[in-house]
Parts: structure tokens; C-alpha cells; sequence
């Protein structure tokens, strides 16, 4: 049932797309209806293919590096509570740091390939997820953390045991953030400076006034984040079934 | 005062002039209580008497402030840890693990590896009526057998003392009182130094050999009782009403 409603709202935003872009008084250099926007993810297909899946690489490769730097991070602030103390407000500033402004300085110290891209998702994933872990690893309640002192567990034990089990479904919660937000990274990078990716490719469209082709571009990128979005959905459930509500989504 | 001094050092489990305060509250005041072995000390006491503060100073997961208390002749915390086995009131199970992998955990904690604690959880579950369940999760058991997997939990490491913190404080009323009768049959089979912490005086009498009656903060030992009826009891006897009445009377001093 709530596909079904899922389906025909989507159903609805895309005929008020239509409706909207029909008009006379809209500009069809500022929108391209989603007609035009099917036209152009046919024509183009190979083009828009070969530069999603450099996003793609991008995109994932740079999550990865974020969840494992998150984790790293998130455990031992969790171990050791002076590194946490101290590391927190920086944190938070690295959530703060105006990424767009950033990208352009990455490409100049990492040059035009991959390193900057990766290293601005990783940037923007980082957060979410080493916040939700740290909070994850925090919310095992004192009276459990009791027992297994009392049962003789040793720190590792207990994190090993009690702690990381408990906190994947923040961690999961993190990683849900960081997958929709790794696009918008990935096409910040490419604004800096690239040669091909989907963002590069969007930037170039609407310099060239190729409206429709923005437009496929555009609908792309979302779709590769909501991929992103489910298969952690998927993952979660395949990791934690213990953790099973009902689910949204 | 000098025969209690020598005494200690032999009883499985002693408190000598304990005094155990949290920042200006007085949780517990000069607490002299001695467990024996195989013995079931009951403490009962009102709501923030500084019950669990006892059970856990027993644990070794607090140290008094002033006084000793030491269990089969250690009194350091790590000493005092290693021979206890705690249980708390909830029963604090894992949900991610299943109900012979949370049976097992405390072995775990000791040092066993996981498939060897497992084949050591096993074949207890049958004794405990919980065979078939051994691969159910937490959220799939009732309440009275969520507490049994708590139970073996407890027991498996074979620590010599067991603390019991309230352990059916949890459960309703029925499943109470037949875990009660349970835990009364486990231990007049497997007789063990037990200190359980209550605040149901119809489980003390029905449990204990000697029950200590605390006041309110700050948690002294008003009276100690001993609890001289036959086992298996009657709850509805008129020795076990007279007991009851006894012990009711030193909680409202």
C-alpha cells in the first residue's frame, strides 16, 4: 500500500512538472519538461552512462574511505575520552567548513583526477557518520556496562560484545545521511575542476544552454542517491534484524 | 567485638563496619552482616535504603567508604569480583544474540571461546524448560523465561556467590511466584551462598535462611531474622503469616 502511494505522488509531482512546463510564460532554456527530459536520457544515453559511472566511483569509493575513517575516528573518541573532549569541536567544524569554497583549493592540491572528489565526499560523509556512531556507542544504559564488569568483561570485551552491536543502527542512521549527501559532494568536486562526471557534465549543459540534458543529468544524480539510500536500508536489515520496526521506506 | 574481627576471614562473605556515602548522602551506615556458606541471606529494606549499593560493593563494582567487606577472604574490588555472580534486576539480555549465545556471555567474559561457552550453555537449557529455544532471540521470549536465560547466565561460571538484585522485580505476579518455586527448588538441589536484595517480603520469607532487615537511608541493619520453616514452604501457613508479620514489623521502625 505504501508503494502505491509512494508511486502516485511521485505520478503527481511529475504531471505538475509537465503542467508547469508547458506554460507559455515558462522559459524552455530554464525548464525542460519531463518529456524533453526522456528525450535527452535516450539520445544521450552512452554519454550520460559513461560520465554516472565515474560519479558513481566517485561516490562510493569516497563513502567508503568516510565510514572508515567515521569508525576508526568514533571508536577511539569512544575509548579514550580526553581524545573526545578535544576532538569534538573540530568535529563539528568539519561539518561546518563551506564545502563549494573548499572544492577548488582540493583541486589545487590534489590535482584534476579522483583525489579531490574523494576527498570532498569523504569530507561531507564524515560527519554523519562518526556523530551517529559516537552517539551509538554512548547509548549502552550503565546497568549493562555494570554487568559486564561484574562478569569480568575486559574494555575490548565489552566493545566488542556490547558496544559496536549496539550502536549499528546508528551507525546505519549515519550512513542513510551520508548516502544522500556523497552526490551532492561528488558534483561539488567535479564543479571544481574535472574532465568527466556527471556533475562536470550538468555544469557543461547549462553553459551550452542544453537544458533537457541538465535536466537527465539531474534526475541521475538523484536516482544514484536514492540508490545509495536503499541499499543501506537493505544493509541495516541484513545486519541488525534483532532491530526490525516497522520500517518507513 | 573481637570474635567478629577473627570471624570474617573464614565466612564466604562479610561486611564489618561498612559506611558507604555519595557525596553528602549516607547510602549505607556501619553495616556488620556475614553471610554463611550455602547460606540465603535476605535484605529487605525500603526504596532507597541502599540495597543495591550493598549488592554491589558485594560485586566488587563500588568500595566502601569506611569498613571491610570481604567474600571468601578477599576484600579488594577485583578479588571480591571474581567470586561473585551478579544479577541484575532486569534481565539485560543481548537482542542481537540469541537466547544460548546471551546464556553464554558470561563465559565469554572469562575467557572461553564462544563456541566452547556455547557447547558449555547447552545442555542446561533442557533443566532450566528452556529446550527448543536455545536459537530463539530475546524479544521472542516471555518475561519468566527471559529471567531463566539470566539465571544460567549467572550461574554458568560457577562464581561461588550469587548476588540476586530484586531478580523477579520485573515479572508479573503468577510468573513471580512460580520462578520463585523455582529458584527454591534449584537451590535446595545445588545449595549455593545466595545474597538476595528484595523489597517483597513474601519472597524473603519464602526464600531465605536468615533475612536482614534495613532501614531507611541511612541503611542500617535494623533486625536480623532467622527463617526456621520447613521447605518446601507454604506461603499460606500460619508460621509463614507470623514470619511475615515479624519482618513487616522491623521494616516500620
Amino acid at each position: 500500500m505504501r508503494y502505491v502511494l509512494a508511486a502516485l505522488l511521485l505520478a503527481l509531482f511529475v504531471l505538475a512538472w509537465q503542467g508547469v512546463a508547458s506554460l507559455e510564460s515558462v522559459d524552455d532554456l530554464t525548464l525542460a519538461s519531463p518529456v524533453e527530459t526522456l528525450d535527452a536520457l535516450r539520445d544521450d544515453w552512452s554519454l550520460l552512462w559513461d560520465n554516472a559511472r565515474v560519479t558513481f566511483v566517485e561516490v562510493v569509493l569516497g563513502l567508503a574511505i568516510s565510514t572508515l575513517a567515521g569508525i576508526a575516528s568514533a571508536v577511539a573518541m569512544h575509548l579514550f575520552r580526553p581524545l573526545r573532549d578535544a576532538a569534538y569541536p573540530l568535529l563539528v567544524a568539519s561539518q561546518a567548513i563551506p564545502v563549494v569554497v573548499l572544492a577548488p583549493i582540493f583541486v589545487l592540491a590534489f590535482d584534476y583526477g579522483i583525489g579531490p572528489k574523494l576527498a570532498i565526499v569523504a569530507l561531507i560523509c564524515f560527519f554523519p557518520i562518526t556523530v551517529n556512531l559516537l552517539d551509538g556507542l554512548r547509548s549502552v544504559e550503565p546497568e549493562l556496562l555494570k554487568l559486564m564488569r561484574s562478569m569480568g568483561a575486559s574494555r575490548l570485551r565489552t566493545l566488542r560484545s556490547v558496544e559496536l552491536p549496539a550502536s549499528l543502527p546508528f551507525l546505519f542512521s549515519g550512513l542513510k545521511v551520508a548516502a544522500t549527501v556523497s552526490v551532492i559532494g561528488a558534483v561539488f568536486g567535479e564543479w571544481a575542476g574535472a574532465d568527466e562526471g556527471l556533475g562536470r557534465l550538468v555544469l557543461l549543459g547549462n553553459n551550452q544552454l542544453q537544458t533537457p540534458r541538465v535536466y537527465a543529468g539531474i534526475v541521475l544524480l538523484t536516482l544514484m542517491a536514492v540508490a545509495l539510500f536503499a541499499l543501506v536500508v537493505l544493509a541495516e536489515r541484513l545486519a541488525c534484524p534483532w532491530n526490525r520496526k516497522e520500517q518507513p521506506v | 567485638m573481637q570474635t567478629e574481627a577473627e570471624a570474617p576471614a573464614t565466612e564466604p562473605l562479610s561486611f564489618v563496619d561498612v559506611t558507604r556515602r555519595y557525596r553528602k548522602v549516607t547510602a549505607l551506615e556501619r553495616i556488620d552482616l556475614t553471610v554463611r556458606q550455602d547460606e540465603v541471606l535476605a535484605v529487605v529494606g525500603p526504596s532507597g535504603c541502599g540495597k543495591s549499593t550493598l549488592l554491589e560493593l558485594v560485586a566488587g563494582l563500588q568500595e566502601p567508604d569506611s569498613g571491610t567487606v570481604s567474600v571468601a577472604g578477599a576484600s579488594d574490588a577485583a578479588g571480591r569480583r571474581a567470586q561473585c555472580a551478579y544479577m541484575p534486576q532486569r534481565d539485560l539480555l543481548l537482542p542481537w544474540r540469541d537466547a544460548l549465545a546471551n546464556a553464554a556471555l558470561a563465559l565469554e567474559c572469562e575467557g572461553v571461546p564462544r563456541s566452547e561457552a556455547r557447547r558449555r550453555a547447552e545442555p542446561l537449557f533442557e533443566r532450566f524448560g528452556l529446550a527448543e529455544f536455545e536459537s530463539a532471540r530475546p524479544a521472542e521470549l516471555s518475561g519468566g523465561m527471559r529471567q531463566r536465560v539470566a539465571f544460567l547466565r549467572t550461574l554458568l561460571p560457577g562464581r561461588p556467590i550469587l548476588l540476586l538484585d530484586e531478580p523477579f522485580g520485573g515479572l508479573d505476579s503468577i510468573t513471580r511466584f512460580s520462578m520463585q518455586q523455582w529458584l527454591a527448588d534449584a537451590l535446595a538441589q545445588e545449595p549455593r551462598t545466595v545474597l538476595l536484595v528484595t523489597h517483597d517480603v513474601e519472597e524473603a520469607v519464602f526464600l531465605a535462611d536468615r533475612i536482614a532487615v534495613l532501614s531507611p537511608r541511612p541503611g542500617r541493619v535494623v533486625a536480623e531474622i532467622p527463617v526456621e520453616l520447613a521447605r518446601p514452604r507454604d506461603v499460606t501457613s500460619p508460621e509463614f503469616g507470623a514470619l511475615k508479620r515479624r519482618v513487616l514489623e522491623a521494616l516500620s521502625l
